[in-house]
């Protein structure tokens, strides 16, 4: 019994040590010699690729933000608005509805959004793309559909005092394509694409 | 290019990829693992722990080590989380309530990360590191330890001994999972992946919005995350997180770092044993079954049933505009069938039917590949039942690689597949039976009960993806849900050691005429449609009450 009560306790010593030994290697060498390589080669990326307009910090190309009228919860016509976010895109709070694909309240929410992003665009609802009427996995989804894009010029163009060729130049230039041309799918940068608009319409 | 064009190349990249990759690699590790020399940084791990790396274990001494050093690390975890107020850098997180804390140390031990907390809101960067990254390369080379040990049993003949469980431990981690995950970590940097070590990052934007940039060591954490099958998130958003996962390429990386150790290990295995043909049987089973989730789910995916994505004209609730549908649905399979768990799309919103093919994924027993290591002992578990069953229709002792099937090698299978069917279903029947399954769900009617289905499936089958609208959070289910994952991750490591030892002590069989080609496509077909029949006949009563009923009326 003695005897036993001795071999599981050096078995766990020899365990303990063993994963103190690990968690030195794994735990810290790893992550500081990634940080390292990511630091001294990426600094940018591996700071959050944050983007500055006027000479501040006005948040990360990869995460979403709002376009509402200051102080406000409706959206701004002046700028190119994202897809629905069930966080209102807080960083702090990301995660998507979790609703079921034939839930009823879902059912209704893209419902109500189909309906309020055609009459703020002033198109029928069937020219509404699906990705402006649903929430997206992180609720801080940076990237907009072209199509969704290409349904905002009008309404952006008139509220900017742009021409319609003027923004849909500027949409053009801003959409990508699939990576590598075939992986995922093409999308808008909407922080990107709005102070380019901004941009344009100071000039 | 349409969308399904372009997700048929995603598709048939990936498998090219894996293609070439997977005989280098499982080469690799069949070497590592046969190899008598040890590295000049092993031998100083060794002096540090005192262990000796040559001493030979039998099954019961090489389950010892497993056991003890797992135990060692839920405790050490435990504490770890429950301390982090206290240690640097904890980004001013509380610390983590004790029944959370042991979910989440039972969860990263037992490889399978299943998260009842919010990493951007509760985890600071001691904890992401040195706790939770921890395990993530050490349960995964547990994992392996495992199977390599099985292996052995197969490899073996009159000895009983399988190899040092400390040895294939410390090999395991030093030379397949950190090489691997050091460029893997800097290849996600360069997609866009955050990495640092700063505070959480205030600023105001464009209309005036506050905005916390949360900071961290992301992409080290997310290569062994993925590497070791793991899928733990940094974030609560896990992979659909752009700074987890920037664009389409670190997407397809990301699904290749899963699948990549599970699909190489049959060609390690095949090498150990001296056949790689009895390596492709294996992989073709797994492949099998992996390419026809996909092809369904994909399909579904893209068809959209449902009455919120036929009104919105596609399933795009819970996906990222820049992966689409195509994207989402090869990770959403690969996850669920590598026992991963890390998702770049909510699984919840998925229509009924492909969530039921995602569980179904799971409830087969995470062999189609399978988590790294698990797959594979999981899958050869399935050969022996397989060839058990072919033995039976001609009336032939079964054996399997010159070892007979005997009433003990079955009695140990047996109790194999029966542990985790036994968790999963008793497990919901409990939460439901005493209404803590009703009161975390999101959803009603057979949606609410699949949540709960998919959670105590996600526990015991160690895979750590969730329908996420399930409210894990509460003193039941955290500890509920815990224990499954722990009986459902080292139970069976019994089991599969003692058939090791039980395999490696017998004398090998001659093959004649008479024996069965388990190298042969035959053999391949017979595994998947055993592994069908057991999985379909334990858990369709369960699937019918929740995705089918579900997928049916929509």
């Amino acid at each position: 019994m003695n005897n036993s009560v001795a071999n599981t306790g050096r078995l766990a010593w020899a365990a303990l040590r063993m994963l103190l030994v690990l968690t030195v290697v794994t735990g810290v060498l790893y992550p500081l010699a990634v940080t390292g390589i990511a630091q001294g080669l990426f600094n940018d990326k591996a700071n959050g690729s944050i983007v500055k307009a006027d000479g501040r910090e006005v948040g990360s190309e990869l995460i979403g933000q709002t376009w509402n009228i200051r102080g406000t919860e409706n959206p701004d016509p002046k700028w190119f608005q994202p897809r629905p976010s069930n966080s209102g895109y807080d960083p702090l709070a990301t995660g998507s509805s979790q609703l079921g694909a034939s839930d009823a309240k879902l059912t209704k929410m893209v419902g109500d959004a189909k309906k309020q992003v055609a009459s703020f665009n002033g198109v029928p609802e069937s020219e509404v793309p699906k990705d402006a009427v649903t929430g997206s996995a992180s609720a801080i989804d940076p990237h907009i559909s072209p199509e969704y894009a290409e349904i905002q010029i009008k309404r952006v163009a008139k509220a900017n005092g742009l021409s319609e060729q003027q923004v849909t130049k500027l949409v053009d230039d801003h959409t990508e394509g699939r990576t590598a041309g075939f992986l995922g799918e093409p999308h808008i940068n909407v922080l990107r694409l709005n102070l380019a608009l901004k941009d344009l319409a100071a000039h | 290019m349409s969308p399904v064009l372009a997700d048929v190349l995603q598709v048939s990249a990936l498998i090219v990829a894996l293609a070439l990759v997977h005989r280098p690699l499982g080469d690799y590790m069949a070497a590592v693992f046969s190899s008598g020399k040890h590295l000049r940084v092993e031998k100083w791990i060794y002096r540090a722990v005192g262990a000796n790396p040559d001493t030979e274990m039998r099954w019961p001494a090489y389950l010892r080590g497993v056991l003890a050093f797992s135990a060692v690390s839920v405790l050490f975890l435990y504490l770890i989380l429950r301390i982090q107020n206290g240690l640097p850098g904890s980004l001013g997180f509380a610390a983590i309530t004790p029944d959370q804390a042991f979910n989440t140390a039972a969860s990263f031990v037992s490889n399978t990360n299943w998260q009842s907390y919010s990493g951007e809101s509760s985890m600071g960067h001691v904890a992401q590191t040195t706790g939770l990254a921890v395990q993530n390369f050490a349960s995964a080379a547990v994992g392996i330890a495992v199977a390599v040990a099985l292996v052995r049993g197969f490899a073996r003949s009159r000895t009983g001994e399988l190899g040092n469980f400390w040895a294939d431990l410390v090999r395991g981690t030093v030379r397949i999972l950190i090489p691997i995950s050091v460029v893997a970590a800097v290849l996600l940097v360069a997609a866009g992946a955050v990495q640092n070590f700063a505070g959480i990052h205030e600023l105001t934007t464009v209309t005036g919005q506050t905005q916390s940039i949360s900071p961290g060591a992301v992409a080290s954490q997310e290569a062994i995350k993925d590497l070791g099958t793991n899928g733990g998130g940094y974030f609560n958003a896990n992979s659909s997180h752009p700074f987890e996962n920037p664009n389409g390429f670190s997407n397809l990386l990301t699904i290749f770092l899963l699948l990549v150790i599970p699909f190489s290990l049959p060609r390690t295995f095949g090498r150990m044993v001296g056949s790689v043909r009895q390596g492709y049987a294996i992989v073709g089973a797994m492949a099998t079954i992996w390419f026809v989730g996909v092809v369904l789910v994909t399909w579904l995916e893209f068809a959209h049933p449902g009455t919120a994505s036929q009104l919105a004209g596609g399933a795009m609730e819970g996906k990222e505009q820049r992966f689409g549908e195509g994207a989402s649905s090869l990770f959403a399979v690969s996850t669920t069938m590598t026992s991963t768990g890390s998702v770049n799309s909510f699984h919840d919103s998925f229509g009924g039917l492909s969530g039921g093919v995602l569980l179904l994924g799971m409830m087969l027993g995470e062999i189609a590949p399978g988590g790294v290591g698990s797959g594979l002992y999981g899958m050869l578990i399935m050969a022996v039942v397989a060839v058990f069953v072919a033995g039976l229709m001609v009336g032939r002792t079964p054996e399997y690689l010159g070892k007979k099937i005997g009433t003990r090698e079955m009695k140990y299978a047996a109790c194999y597949i029966l542990v985790t069917p036994a968790l999963v279903l008793i497990g919901t029947a409990v939460a439901m039976a005493t209404g803590n399954g009703e009161s975390s769900m999101t959803n009603t009617g057979a949606h609410g009960f699949s949540e709960v289905l998919y959670a105590y499936t996600s526990a015991s089958n160690n895979n750590g993806s969730a329908f996420a609208g399930f409210g894990a959070n509460t003193g039941f289910h955290n500890t509920a849900l815990g224990l499954c994952m722990l009986l459902g991750r080292f139970l069976p490591m019994v089991f599969v050691l003692a058939l090791a030892g039980s395999l490696a002590e017998q004398k090998p069989v001659p093959e004649t005429a008479g024996t069965l080609r388990t190298e042969k496509p035959l053999f391949t077909g017979l595994l998947v449609g055993t592994i069908m029949i057991i999985t379909g006949l334990t858990f369709f009563p369960a699937l019918a009450l929740g995705p089918l009923a579900e997928g049916l009326a929509a």
